[in-house]
């Protein structure tokens, strides 16, 4: 694998590397002083005491915003429908559980998980109720994936607001690991009926969200009744204390606060599957149960309303495949005629936003910068003149054509369509 | 537990499993009043529908009362989703997606009343009044008449103009699983 600096084609220079990194503004978290001398960099001394939890530092500043549809900005968090993560500001592949997107259809419910109970009923040989205990006493495994939206990336369908920044663009994805029950073992225990091939999966919230869920081998070996996020208890915004996991899967598909489990052989056909996540195509059908999500990558730095300089820049970003897992990243600096191949900073886990990056001196000249991966299913992430026409521009979900960032002589980067 | 349902307990656990744990290790049967209680859900050939029936006059009113402040006096729309009119809006460039341009199913607009309307106080409109407020809100769509009276039987017959205008994606159109040749002889 070439390093960043052999990627880059030069040899940088200590001036070129400080002036890319004091650029990136998603790097530095803003006011503090650069030492410029060992001799200016405040002493040591006592430190504050151990405590019950640790809080991020006072100099780091990130959090999600709670938005609405396309082009609705700023929202009040009490009529937001989602809450899209910082991802201009994350580093590596996890993302912190607290930073972790949000969606929900009536709130957050708070369940003492004492009182919760699951019920599976339909076609199994018996219809039974979990406690929590029960499923804790159940074997486990732990998976470390990306779980997103899908509605992420639905602002550019029609157009492409320029002062937006990735967070609005791309945050409604995050990457995690759960952990809990195999799919595979609840269906095995209480004998689902072999000729059943859906399952309806419904929540306990206010709107007891309901999907149907089609039991394909990969959805079987693959779904977790998860109840652990990164080590701890499911937070009460993912889904405590239990939520349906299927890697790769529409994000509304793993019912959070998940209370009832029923096997049938027919898609149930809730709201949820008709009226809300079908994908309206130009000739006015719908695209129904369009479940898997599609290889997608962004360019997270430089990335919307971030400032560059001419100079050394490293590009980062993450891609992501509900397929499997990315095979690679290219990337283009000048409005996708040329491509390279970025590097992948690793893991690279299947359905799991993978990190990566390339060197690049930017000349000063206005340009635009773009992504494109393919996963090991050899799917490619289209560009938007054929994704659009492909799907027209209705479709409001699952949309995963190329990011393009503008970046104009100042060095300020903006949103296009491409 | 009765020997009756001990043995079947027996009998699944042989039959069920490559693992060695079964299901008497793990939670408990579900009584036939609990699985009423929370099976809900309304299937497009009308299983699922309770007893009861509601007509439009009752359903403007329970409409009046209970969803208007949200979805606008005609469905016209507010802080939550329009409701009516639509037609013919799909294939242009502002597609509006109602009950009446958009829901293939008017069973499914029953189970969503039913399980998370109205937005305050889910489920807690009696049977009739649900009946009652889907047939108003079928009626602004101009599917039903104002004479309509829904009930089990006659909502799984009513054809919704976008019945036809969905397409299931190619992958999930027909499902299969390894776990549908379990149990026959080779």
């Amino acid at each position: 694998m070439r390093s960043p600096a052999q990627n880059g084609g030069r040899r940088l220079t200590r001036r070129g590397l400080l002036g890319g990194a004091a650029s990136l503004a998603g790097a530095a978290a803003g006011g503090s002083v650069k030492a410029d001398s060992l001799l200016d960099v405040p002493p040591r001394g006592p430190g504050a005491p151990l405590s019950a939890t640790s809080e991020r530092s006072r100099y780091v500043h990130q959090a999600r915003i709670p938005e609405s549809t396309p082009g609705m900005r700023p929202v009040d968090p009490s009529v937001a429908i989602n809450s899209k993560a910082p991802i201009d500001k994350l580093v590596g592949s996890i993302t912190p559980t607290d930073l972790h997107y949000e969606r929900s259809h009536s709130g957050v419910p708070d369940i003492d998980p004492a009182q919760h109970r699951l019920l599976v009923h339909g076609m199994v040989k018996q219809q039974l109720v979990f406690s929590m205990d029960d499923l804790r006493a159940m074997p486990t495994l732990s998976r470390v994936a990306f779980l997103e939206c899908t509605g992420n990336g639905w602002e550019n369908w029609k157009t492409a607001s320029p002062d937006v920044t990735v967070q609005n663009t791309h945050g409604l994805i995050s990457t995690n690991e759960w952990t809990g029950v195999p799919l595979s073992y609840v269906i095995d225990v209480i004998g689902v009926d072999p000729r059943s091939t859906w399952m309806l999966a419904e929540g306990g919230d206010g709107s007891a969200v309901a999907r149907s869920i089609p039991l394909t081998d990969e959805i079987i070996a693959e779904g977790i009744l998860a109840y652990g996020q990164n080590g701890e208890p499911l937070r009460p915004a993912h889904g405590f204390p239990l939520r349906l996991f299927l890697p790769g899967f529409e994000g509304n598909l793993n019912i959070k606060w998940l209370r009832r489990l029923k096997f049938g052989d027919r898609p149930f056909m809730t709201r949820w599957e008709t009226a809300r996540y079908t994908q309206l195509q130009a000739d006015g059908h719908a695209r129904q149960f369009q479940l898997r999500q599609d290889v997608n990558s962004v360019i997270t730095s430089p990335s919307g309303m971030m400032q560059i300089r001419p100079g050394y820049n490293r590009i980062t970003g993450l891609a992501w495949s509900g397929h499997g897992r990315i095979d690679r990243v290219e990337i283009s600096t000048d409005g996708a005629k040329t491509w390279r191949e970025a590097q992948l900073a690793g893991p690279v886990l299947p359905k799991a936003q993978t990190r990566f990056q390339a060197d690049w001196v930017w000349d000063g000249k206005p340009t635009k910068i773009v992504s494109r991966s393919t996963d090991d299913k050899k799917q490619v992430q289209p560009d938007r003149a054929a994704f659009i026409a492909r799907t027209g521009t209705n479709a409001l979900f699952h949309y995963n054509a190329q990011q393009t960032w503008a970046i104009d002589q100042d060095g300020k980067v903006r949103n296009v369509l491409q | 537990m009765s020997f009756n349902s001990t043995l079947a307990f027996g009998i699944a656990a042989l039959l069920c499993c490559s693992d060695s744990a079964t299901a008497a290790e793990f939670g408990r049967q579900a009584t036939a009043e609990e699985i009423k209680a929370w099976n809900i859900d309304v299937a497009p050939d009308g299983t699922g529908l309770p007893d009861g029936h509601g007509d439009v006059a009752r359903g403007r009113q329970v409409f009046e009362d209970n969803c208007s402040a949200c979805h606008g006096a005609k469905g016209e729309g507010g802080i939550a989703d329009r409701l009516a009119g639509g037609r013919g809006s799909l294939t242009t460039d502002h597609p509006v997606k109602t009950v009446g341009s958009f829901w293939p199913y008017a069973t499914t607009l029953f189970d969503y009343v039913r399980r998370a309307m109205p937005y305050p106080a889910p489920q807690t409109l009696s049977d009739d009044d649900t009946y009652a407020v889907v047939a108003y809100i079928l009626n602004l769509n101009d599917i039903v008449p104002a004479d309509a009276v829904l009930d089990r039987s006659s909502l799984p017959r009513v054809k919704m103009p976008n019945r036809d205008g969905f397409v299931p994606d190619r992958e999930f159109s027909v499902i299969t699983n390894s776990r549908q040749h379990q149990g026959r002889k080779p």
